[in-house]
């Protein structure tokens, strides 16, 4: 292939695309864009993206997608929090809280001229999550993200911040860069939700420091014809901790990479998700691709991925525990599920380990099933209506991911979530 | 009243007919045993009365209360009274053994036309109901069966019965596998449950249970259907010489 061809869907892609000037991100974004230049985007023969098409993340243009309209509470509504929102990726200030509240400073990137602590952060920990394996993705975000918020937390702020991602528009194609910095001994809990756009490109950079803790619950939109490639990288110092937990229903097209180093000794990081896919009115492609990268003593890793697959819906999931020399007595545990309803849907899993360790614990699984008739069976006999007796062992099947959410009434409230997702596609 | 006239029913899959006929009056309030040897048919038919998948009824019915069962879903049957106390009890990994029971308590009474029980009060007539089968709050909030050791899956059986209040339970083997104090919970517990207007179906392998759980009916079950039906003292018979003179006086091969 000559170097012509290699770099014509990334001139298209770039060609479309307006690189924010200026401001404290600028050296930031021009290394971005080379990384990327340098790399290209995915081809079809590339290994990590052999089960997920990267054509339509590639492409110039987004696919249209319409909002979906529903009648339902927005999740996390009735949570006190403070709402930061965005529409087709465009700061809404009007429909956003003032982003001020103890014991953490919020900044959003596309009015952040100087900003010290940020400046040598943003890019940072996409760069780093750039080996061993290429995410052209999170570079083109890291040099061309429009917006999105910086936040240092320095305490323990009282409520969680809120991101919500609005999609309005048939063919936005927003791309949000979010950093998140705890200082030593800082604890916060991050919302996010909503689909932000017919196809939406979004990084998320969090370093935790010494002691400190981190809480993602995301719940990503309902719409059915959406686009989303997102990545996470984060590190993870001394003591510190970082769990994040995915709720995924519906979404044509949904790449979810995280990428955690655990840096410090005694650090904890898990990551889960609970994909729900029906094939039945859009097509359902539903990726979740892992890397975690023990490098540090006693550093507990779990990695807890779910999948409900129907109609025709394809599930994926690349997960990998690397263990480098010296991360003696690493606790890597990592399971991926799918529940298939049916016999056209399809999951798709790559557990890898790679250990330089001696003393360690690591363990991955990885299986694929249908809804146990039997138990059906049992709950139908003590008078439980079919749908009902299936939806609880749905939930069931999801529960081990579930719980990997702290909090009891965030977990609830994602609970409710998928309840009234398994009761909107029976049969 | 449960009024089992003619079964025949087949395996869906294969082509082997297991129930040749069954005929079976279980009147109201009153307790029936069957026994019978292995591979008889005594799980198959509590299985197609609850209507379990599998089976395919070729002739007969089954009436309860003059409703027929055999065209009702599992949950309709249930909903009508029926219960059955499973040989195998399920395990359902990550259903709590106490939402379990809340959603099929609700559920009945939901298609009862009754109202939901709210949860304070649903929990103290659990804890109540669970004390006296020697259940304790650990079981309670464990899944489903899942890590229950054999008596402790039965008496969670017998609890899931004494919640539900049904009008017809069947008793699939409940004592199998039970040492002699965890059979007289199990005992206590239908007993319990004995009021006149409560009928049982009570299958069992061995004579023993029924010395707890009096019954006013006995049959014989081989190969497919009743072949003696008679007082208690046809379980003392069974107990002293085995099915293989009862088995021999129906022509039927012992290795059934
Ligand atoms: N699902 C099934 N598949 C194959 N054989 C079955 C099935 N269910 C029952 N049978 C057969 O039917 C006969 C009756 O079984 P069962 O009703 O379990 O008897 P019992 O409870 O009296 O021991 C046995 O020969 C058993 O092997
Ligand atoms: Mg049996």
């Amino acid at each position: 292939m000559s170097a012509v061809e290699k770099a014509t869907p990334l001139d298209a892609r770039l060609g479309a695309l307006t690189i924010p000037a200026g401001s404290f991100a600028a050296k930031a974004r021009r290394a971005a864009l080379e990384r990327l230049t340098a790399m290209g985007l995915p081809g079809r023969r590339d290994e990590y993206w052999r089960w997920t098409k990267a054509a339509e993340l590639n492409a110039a243009d987004p696919v249209a997608a319409a909002p979906f309209m529903v009648e339902e509470t927005p999740v996390f509504d009735s949570f006190d929090r403070l709402k930061i929102v965005f529409r087709d990726g465009v700061f809404d200030a009007a429909a956003s809280d003032p982003l001020d509240l103890e014991g953490i400073e919020i900044t959003r990137l596309a009015e952040a001229p100087e900003l010290g602590w940020a400046a040598g952060f943003y890019g940072s920990l996409e760069e780093a999550g750039q080996t061993p394996v290429k995410r052209p993705f999170a570079a083109l975000n890291t040099a061309a993200a429009t917006d999105g918020v910086l936040i240092r937390v320095t305490g323990r702020p009282s409520k969680p911040v809120s991101l919500i991602y609005f999609h309005e528009s048939d063919i936005s194609d927003p791309i949000l860069h979010n950093c998140v910095k705890l200082e030593p001994g800082a604890e916060l809990t991050l919302l996010e939700n909503g689909p932000a756009g017919a196809r939406f490109n979004k990084v998320l950079e969090v370093d935790v420091a010494e002691g400190a803790r981190f809480h993602h619950v995301r719940a990503q939109g309902r719409d059915h014809d959406r686009r989303a490639i997102t990545h996470i990288f984060a590190r993870v110092a001394e003591r510190g901790l970082f769990k994040s937990f995915t709720l995924t229903a519906n979404g044509v097209l949904t790449r979810n990479e995280c990428v955690i180093t655990l840096a410090g000794d005694n650090a904890v990081a898990h990551v889960a998700g609970a994909a729900l896919g029906d094939g039945a009115t859009s097509d359902f492609h539903h990726d979740d691709t892992v890397f975690i990268t023990h490098d540090a003593l006693n550093g507990e890793s779990r990695q807890v991925f779910k999948k409900v697959l129907k109609h025709g819906a394809v599930g994926v999931f690349q997960g990998k525990i690397l263990v480098k020399p010296g991360a003696q007595k690493t606790d890597g545990y990592q399971i991926s599920q799918a529940l298939l309803l049916d016999d056209d849907s399809q999951f798709l899993g790559k557990p890898e380990l790679e250990i330089y360790a001696d003393d360690v614990k690591c363990s991955h699984g990885s299986t694929t099933g249908a809804l146990d008739e039997t138990a059906l069976f049992y709950l139908r006999s003590r008078g439980v209506p079919v749908e009902e007796a299936r939806a609880l062992l749905v939930l069931s099947f999801l529960a081990d991911a579930i719980d990997e959410i702290e909090d009891a009434a965030l977990k609830d409230e994602i609970v409710a979530r998928l309840e009234a997702w398994l009761a909107r596609h029976r049969g | 009243m449960l009024e089992i006239k003619n079964l025949h029913v087949k395996l869906e899959e294969q082509d082997k007919v297991i129930l040749k006929g069954v005929n079976l009056t279980v009147e109201t309030g009153k307790v029936h045993a069957i026994m019978g040897p292995n591979g008889s048919g005594k799980s198959t038919l509590s299985y197609v009365l609850s209507g379990r998948d599998g089976y395919e009824v070729t002739d007969g019915s089954a009436l309860l209360d003059g409703e027929e069962l055999l065209e009702m879903e599992p949950e309709a049957r249930a909903a009508a009274g029926l219960f059955l106390a499973f040989q195998y009890p399920v395990e359902i990994p990550g259903v709590g053994n106490m939402t379990f029971l809340r959603t099929a308590v609700n559920a009945q009474r939901k298609a009862r036309g009754q109202e939901e029980l709210s949860a304070g009060e649903f929990l103290k007539v659990v804890r109540e109901k669970a004390k006296t089968l020697k259940i304790d709050a650990e079981m309670l909030k464990r899944p489903v069966n899942v890590g229950f050791s054999g008596g402790e899956k039965k008496r969670n059986e017998i609890l899931q019965m004494a919640m539900l209040e049904p009008t017809m339970c069947i008793l699939d083997e409940t004592d199998s596998g039970l040492d002699v104090d965890a059979m007289r919970l199990v005992a206590d517990g239908v007993n319990a449950l004995r009021d006149g207007k409560r009928s049982f179906l009570v299958i069992t392998h061995y004579q023993r249970l029924l010395d707890h759980i009096k019954p006013d009916v006995v049959h014989i079950m081989a190969d497919g259907r009743i072949i003696q039906t008679g007082g208690p003292e046809l379980a003392l018979v069974v107990e002293q010489n085995g099915y293989a003179e009862i088995l021999k006086a129906h022509g039927i091969a012992e290795a059934v």
